[in-house]
C-alpha cells in the first residue's frame, strides 16, 4: 500500500495543490481512503494529517472508511423521486439487505445517497462504480444485484443498448441517453474543428474580446455577467501566468446540458477555451469536471489527444509563435458549492470547496492567485460561434437584454424531457407546449433550479431572458398530482442543509432550522406565526458570502410567495402558539429504556 | 384594586433562582406589599387557588411531572416568566441532551463511580415515577413563555425590577451590569 | 491617488488609509462593527457574518470589505443590528453554550455581545447536538460544545513549518474544528495559551488552571464590547 501512494503522490509532482487528484486516484484504487494513507499523504506532501483531512472529509465521494467492492450511489433529487426512485430505494435495500449508508458484510456493495447527478431526463438513476445507469426499475435493480452477486464487470451489466451519439462510443460505452430536442446555433452539426483557432491566429486578443463584447454575451452559468467585460479584466489584472476554467461542475438539481455539450459538442467547447487563454493571455485552460461525469473522461481526453495532435493545442498553435494553451482535466468529488467560481478554484488547489470573499475578484487574484477566468461549458461554446460569426450576428438571435440562445434542461412532468437550445425571450407557455406539457396539467414549473424560483400558472406568460424569468437552464415541470411542499420544497432543502460548506454561521445553520419549520407545518403543528418566522428567517441567509448560502431559503421563500395557500391550509387556524412539543413522543426513549408505559 | 398574584416553581433546577428572589433583602418586605403569593414553595402552596397574574417559572423540564407542573402555570397564569438559565435554555441538566437516555440510566443506577449497593442491577421504574423526556427542554419550547429572565442565577435586582416592571407597567431597565449568563 | 480615503458610516464623516478593511477603518474611526471571527494580524475570512453592514445598500462583511472613496456604510440600522443579534442567537442555539460552567463566561465575546445586543433568549428553537470534549492532547483542551467555528485558531496557529495544527472537518452543519493528533501532542506553552486566547469562547482551554480571574471582575462584566472603541469618538467629538 505504501509504495502504491507514494508513487501516486510522485504522479503528481508531491505537489500539495494537486491533493483533489491524489485522493482522487486512491480512492479509486482502494475504495476508500484509510487512515494510514491519509498520515502517508501528508508526511509526503510536508501537511499535517489535519491538513489533508479536511479536504477528504468535505467531499462526497471520499470515504474514509470501505465502500465496497461496488459502491451504488442513488441519485435522491426532487425528480429522481418524481420517477419512482422511492420504488428502486426499496427494492436495492431489499435485495442487498442493506441500508443507505452500509455496506454488506461481506464487503461486497455499499449503498449510497447523492445530490443530483446530471440525469434528470432519465431518472430513477444511480453510478455504480463511475458508470451511470439510467431509467432504474425495481426489475432493473434485481437485475443488477444479481450481476453484482456473479461478479460481472461494470461494463457486462449493460443491458440496453448504449445511448445515442457518442454515448455509444468505445470510450465511453454508456446507457446514458442525450434527449437533444432542439438544435440552435451551438448545438448544430456543422462545425468545423480548427476553423475558429485559424480565425484567432489572424486577429488581435484585443479584437476577439472586442466582438465577444459586441455580442452582449453574458455568462450562461447562471449569474450572466458579461463575458467580454470578464475577460479584459482578467487581460488587463497583472500577474505572471493566467488560467481559464471552465466550469463544469454543473451541480444545480435539474441542471444536465453540459453533460450533452461535454458528450456530443466536447470539441466546441475546447476551442473556446482555447479562443479565451488566447484573448486573455493565459496558456493553461483546466476543465472542472463535477465527480459525476467521471465516465466521461477516457473520451474526453481522447478528444484533447486529437486536438493537440492537429496542434489546436500545445506550444505555437497553428504555427503562430507565442500562441500556447494547453487544456488538463480536474475533477472534483462531489460537492454543489464547488459550482461557485472561487470554490472550484478553491477545489482545483487541492483544497476543500469554500468560497472565497470578495473583493478580490478571480480576475484579479483566482488560481493560485493569478489572474482567472472562469466561465460556464456553454459560455465557451458560445463564443465559438460569435467569433466565426461575428458579434452582430450573434445579437441577431434573442432579445435586446439577452442576446443569443440557451440551452434548456426540462425535466418533470412532461412528454419530452431533455436538452433544448432555444432563443432567448420565449415565455414559459411556449416553452411547455414545445416539450409536450398541457399548461392546465402543470401545477408549478421550477425555474433555475432549487436556488431560483417555483411559479405557478399565473406567471406562465414570463419571459426566460435576463430582463425576466434568468435561469442557468433548468425547467422542472410539476403537475398536479405532486404536493410541492413534500415533494419538491422539502427536498430542495435538504438538498441546502447537505451541500452548504459549513463557513458561514447562516448557512451553516439556517437551512435546517427552516427544513424543520417545514416538517412541523407539514406534520400540521404550524401556525401563523411559523410562516412569518420562516420569512424573517429566510432573509438572514441573505448575509452569507456566496449564491449558495443566500439562495438556500429560495425553495421556501419562493413557495411561499407563490403558494401561500398551500401552508396556509396546512395551518392550525385556532391556536396562535405551538411549540410543536409532543410529549408522548418526548417519554417514548425513556420507557422503552425503563420498560415502562406512558401512564397520562 | 387587589394585589396581583404570583406563583412560583422549580422544575429541573437547584432553587438557586428562588434563592435569588430571596436575596432582593429587605425589598422582600415591599414585594409582600405589593403582590400576593398563591402557589409557591416560598409560602409551600401545593395547588393553584386561584388564577395568578404572574407565574416565575425556574428550571426546565427533564420529566413528565415538569412537562405537567409546567402546564398547570400556563393554564393558571396571566403572564409567564422564564427564570434563570435553565428554563431558559435547559441549563446544566440538558448537558445530557445528545446522550441516549438508556446511556444516562445506566451510569447514574449501574455503572457510574457513584453507584454503591445496587447488586440486583435495577433502573428506578416504579409507575409512580415520572418519565424522563429525551431531552431537557427550555420552558419556551414546551408552552409560550411571556418575558426572559436570564442569569445563573439571574442577579436579585434583575428580578426586583423584573416584578416591579411587571406589577407596576412601567419599562423595564436593564443595566448592563445586571444582564448576565452567570 | 491619495493615500486617504473619505466615507461615511451612518452618514458619520470618516477618514482611513486606502487598502484597509472597513472595521478597522471604523475603528479608528470611533465607530464599533462588532467582530467575532475576525483577529487583529490574522487574515479575515468573514465567516461568523456578524460585521455585515451595507455598503451602498449592499450587504457586505466589514473585515473583509476595504474602504473606497465615498463609501456610504450602514452600521447601526435597526435592520443590521436585528441580522446581528439573529446571528449572535444562531450561534447559541447551534452549539451548548451554558455560559455558568464555562471558564471564559465574562471574557467570552459570543457572551459579550449577546450582552450587548441585550440577548434574552434565542428566537432559534436550541439544537442540543451531541458534541465531544477532546482532552487527549497534553497542554490543551478542545470542547466542541462551545465551538462556534470561526476559525480564528486554523488561521492564527500553524507549527513552524506551516502546517495547520487546528482544521475543519466535514462540511455543513456536521463541521467541526479538530486538533491534530500529532502536533496537538507537540503544542508548546506559548503556543497552547495563544490557542486560548485567540478562541472566542471557551473551546480551546489550557489544562491545569482556571478561574484565575473571579466572575464579576472578568473583561466584559462591567463595561459592553466595543465601548472602548466607542469612548474614542465620544472624546473625539
Amino acid at each position: 500500500m505504501k509504495t502504491g501512494v507514494q508513487k501516486i503522490v510522485e504522479k503528481y509532482g508531491k505537489d500539495k495543490t494537486r491533493l483533489m487528484d491524489i485522493l482522487i486516484d486512491v480512492q479509486t484504487e482502494y475504495g476508500y481512503i484509510p487512515h494510514e494513507i491519509t498520515v502517508q499523504i501528508a508526511e509526503d506532501l510536508g501537511m499535517s494529517e489535519v491538513d489533508v483531512d479536511q479536504t477528504i472529509s468535505f467531499y462526497h465521494f471520499f470515504s474514509q472508511k470501505p465502500t465496497g467492492k461496488y459502491h451504488i450511489f442513488l441519485n435522491n433529487s426532487a425528480v429522481a423521486n418524481m420517477m419512482g426512485r422511492a420504488e428502486v430505494a426499496h427494492t436495492f435495500m431489499k435485495e442487498l439487505g442493506i441500508r443507505f449508508g452500509e455496506v454488506t458484510s461481506d464487503g461486497l456493495v455499499g449503498l449510497f445517497d447523492t445530490s443530483c447527478i446530471g440525469m434528470n431526463d432519465q431518472e430513477p438513476a444511480a453510478i455504480i462504480n463511475n458508470q451511470i445507469f439510467t431509467r432504474l426499475t425495481p426489475f432493473r435493480v434485481k437485475e443488477i444485484v444479481r450481476d453484482i452477486r456473479e461478479g460481472k464487470s461494470i461494463h457486462d451489466m449493460v443491458v440496453a443498448d448504449y445511448g445515442d451519439g457518442q454515448n455509444s462510443s468505445d470510450l465511453i460505452k454508456s446507457v446514458v441517453a442525450n434527449n437533444i430536442r432542439k438544435i440552435g446555433p451551438i448545438l448544430e452539426r456543422n462545425f468545423k474543428p480548427g476553423q475558429v483557432i485559424e480565425k484567432i491566429t489572424k486577429m488581435t486578443p484585443e479584437q476577439v474580446i472586442d466582438e465577444v463584447k459586441k455580442s452582449n454575451m453574458r455568462g450562461r452559468g447562471g449569474a450572466g455577467f458579461p463575458t467580454g467585460m470578464k475577460w479584459e479584466f482578467c487581460r488587463n489584472a497583472a500577474g505572471p501566468k493566467k488560467y481559464i476554467f471552465c466550469n463544469a461542475d454543473e451541480g444545480e438539481p435539474g441542471t444536465f446540458k453540459d453533460r450533452v455539450i461535454l458528450t456530443e459538442r466536447a470539441r466546441l467547447l475546447f476551442e473556446g477555451m482555447v479562443i479565451a487563454g488566447y484573448a486573455v493571455g493565459a496558456d493553461e485552460g483546466i476543465l472542472y469536471l463535477r465527480h459525476e461525469y467521471k465516465y466521461l473522461q477516457a473520451y474526453l481526453e481522447s478528444i484533447l489527444k486529437v486536438a493537440r495532435e492537429a496542434n489546436y493545442l500545445g506550444k505555437n498553435i497553428l504555427g503562430k509563435k507565442g500562441f500556447n494553451f494547453d487544456i488538463r482535466i480536474q475533477f472534483g468529488a462531489g460537492a454543489y458549492v464547488c459550482g461557485e467560481e472561487s470554490a472550484l478554484i478553491e477545489s482545483a488547489e487541492g483544497k476543500r470547496g469554500e468560497p472565497r470573499d470578495r473583493p478580490p475578484f478571480p480576475v484579479e487574484k483566482g488560481y493560485l492567485d493569478m489572474p482567472t477566468v472562469v466561465n460556464n461549458v456553454e459560455t465557451l461554446c458560445a463564443v465559438v460561434k460569435v467569433v466565426l460569426n461575428g458579434g452582430d450576428w450573434y445579437k441577431s438571435f434573442g432579445t435586446t437584454e439577452s442576446t443569443g440562445t440557451k440551452l434548456l434542461s426540462v425535466s418533470g412532468d412532461c412528454k419530452f424531457p431533455g436538452v433544448y437550445e432555444v432563443v432567448w425571450g420565449f415565455s414559459v407557455n411556449d416553452i411547455l407546449d414545445m416539450v409536450g406539457a398541457h399548461a392546465e396539467d402543470v401545477q408549478a414549473v421550477q425555474v433555475g433550479g432549487p436556488s431560483g424560483a417555483i411559479i405557478g400558472p399565473n406567471e406562465f406568460n414570463r419571459i426566460l431572458g435576463y430582463e425576466d424569468l434568468a435561469t442557468g437552464g433548468s425547467l422542472i415541470i410539476i403537475g398536479h398530482n405532486r404536493d410541492i411542499l413534500s415533494d419538491i420544497v422539502l427536498n430542495f432543502m435538504e438538498f441546502f442543509i447537505d451541500e452548504s460548506c459549513g463557513s458561514c454561521s447562516t448557512c451553516r445553520i439556517l437551512p435546517t432550522l427552516l427544513r424543520n419549520k417545514l416538517l412541523k407545518i407539514l406534520d400540521a403543528r404550524g401556525v401563523k406565526q411559523d410562516i412569518d418566522d420562516i420569512v424573517a428567517w429566510g432573509k438572514i441567509l441573505k448575509a452569507s458570502r456566496c449564491g449558495l448560502g443566500q439562495t438556500a431559503a429560495n425553495p421556501m421563500l419562493s413557495s411561499l410567495k407563490n403558494f401561500r395557500h398551500l401552508y396556509e391550509k396546512k395551518i392550525q387556524k385556532n391556536k396562535e402558539y405551538d411549540s410543536g412539543f409532543d410529549l408522548g413522543q418526548a417519554v417514548k426513549e425513556s420507557c422503552e429504556a425503563t420498560g415502562r408505559v406512558p401512564n397520562f | 384594586m387587589s394585589k396581583p398574584i404570583v406563583a412560583t416553581t422549580s422544575l429541573a433546577g437547584c432553587f438557586g433562582c428562588h434563592m435569588s428572589v430571596l436575596d432582593i433583602d429587605e425589598r422582600i418586605l415591599e414585594l409582600i406589599e405589593l403582590v400576593e403569593f398563591n402557589k409557591s414553595p416560598i409560602n409551600d402552596i401545593k395547588k393553584f387557588t386561584k388564577k395568578c397574574d404572574i407565574g416565575l417559572i425556574e428550571g426546565g423540564c427533564c420529566n413528565s411531572e415538569n412537562v405537567h407542573v409546567l402546564r398547570d402555570f400556563r393554564e393558571h397564569c396571566k403572564i409567564l416568566v422564564s427564570v434563570g438559565e435553565c428554563a431558559i435554555m435547559g441549563g446544566l441538566p440538558a448537558m445530557r441532551n445528545g446522550i441516549p437516555i438508556r446511556e444516562c440510566l445506566e451510569e447514574a443506577y449501574l455503572n457510574g463511580p457513584t453507584v454503591v449497593g445496587n447488586e440486583e442491577g435495577i433502573i428506578p421504574n416504579d409507575p409512580e415515577l415520572p418519565m424522563l423526556l429525551d431531552k431537557v427542554y427550555p420552558c419556551h419550547e414546551i408552552v409560550k413563555i411571556d418575558y426572559f429572565l436570564p442569569g445563573c442565577p439571574p442577579r436579585a435586582d434583575l428580578i426586583w425590577e423584573a416584578l416591579v416592571a411587571l406589577v407596576t407597567g412601567d419599562e423595564m431597565k436593564l443595566p448592563y451590569e445586571v444582564l448576565k449568563f452567570d | 491617488m491619495s493615500q486617504f480615503v473619505k466615507f461615511t458610516i451612518d452618514t458619520i464623516e470618516c477618514m482611513a488609509t486606502r487598502g484597509q478593511y472597513l472595521v478597522d477603518a471604523a475603528r479608528e474611526n470611533g465607530i464599533f462593527i462588532p467582530t467575532l471571527c475576525n483577529y487583529p494580524g490574522v487574515k479575515p475570512k468573514g465567516s461568523c457574518r456578524i460585521c455585515t453592514v451595507k455598503v451602498n445598500g449592499k450587504l457586505m462583511t466589514a473585515c473583509t470589505t476595504p474602504v473606497a472613496e465615498g463609501m456610504n456604510v450602514e452600521n447601526e440600522s435597526a435592520e443590521i443590528n436585528d441580522l446581528r443579534k439573529s446571528i449572535i442567537e444562531l450561534l447559541f442555539v447551534e452549539g451548548n453554550h451554558f455560559c455558568p460552567a464555562c471558564e471564559k463566561s465574562g471574557s467570552c465575546e459570543l457572551q459579550a455581545l449577546a450582552y450587548r445586543f441585550k440577548m434574552l433568549v434565542p428566537r432559534f428553537p436550541f439544537q442540543f447536538p451531541y458534541r465531544s470534549v477532546d482532552a487527549s492532547h497534553p497542554k490543551i483542551i478542545k470542547d466542541h460544545n462551545r465551538c462556534i467555528l470561526c476559525k480564528r485558531c486554523i488561521r492564527a496557529i500553524t507549527d513552524d513549518s506551516g502546517r495547520s495544527i487546528f482544521a475543519y472537518r466535514k462540511r455543513g452543519i456536521g463541521v467541526e474544528v479538530v486538533v491534530d493528533p500529532k502536533l496537538g501532542k507537540q503544542l508548546t506553552d506559548e503556543l497552547a495559551q495563544k490557542a486560548m486566547d485567540i478562541c472566542p469562547v471557551g473551546s480551546i482551554l489550557v489544562k491545569e488552571k482556571g478561574f484565575n480571574v473571579p466572575i464579576g471582575a472578568r473583561r466584559y462584566d462591567k463595561s459592553p464590547i466595543g465601548s472602548d472603541i466607542e469612548s474614542m469618538q465620544i472624546s473625539k467629538i
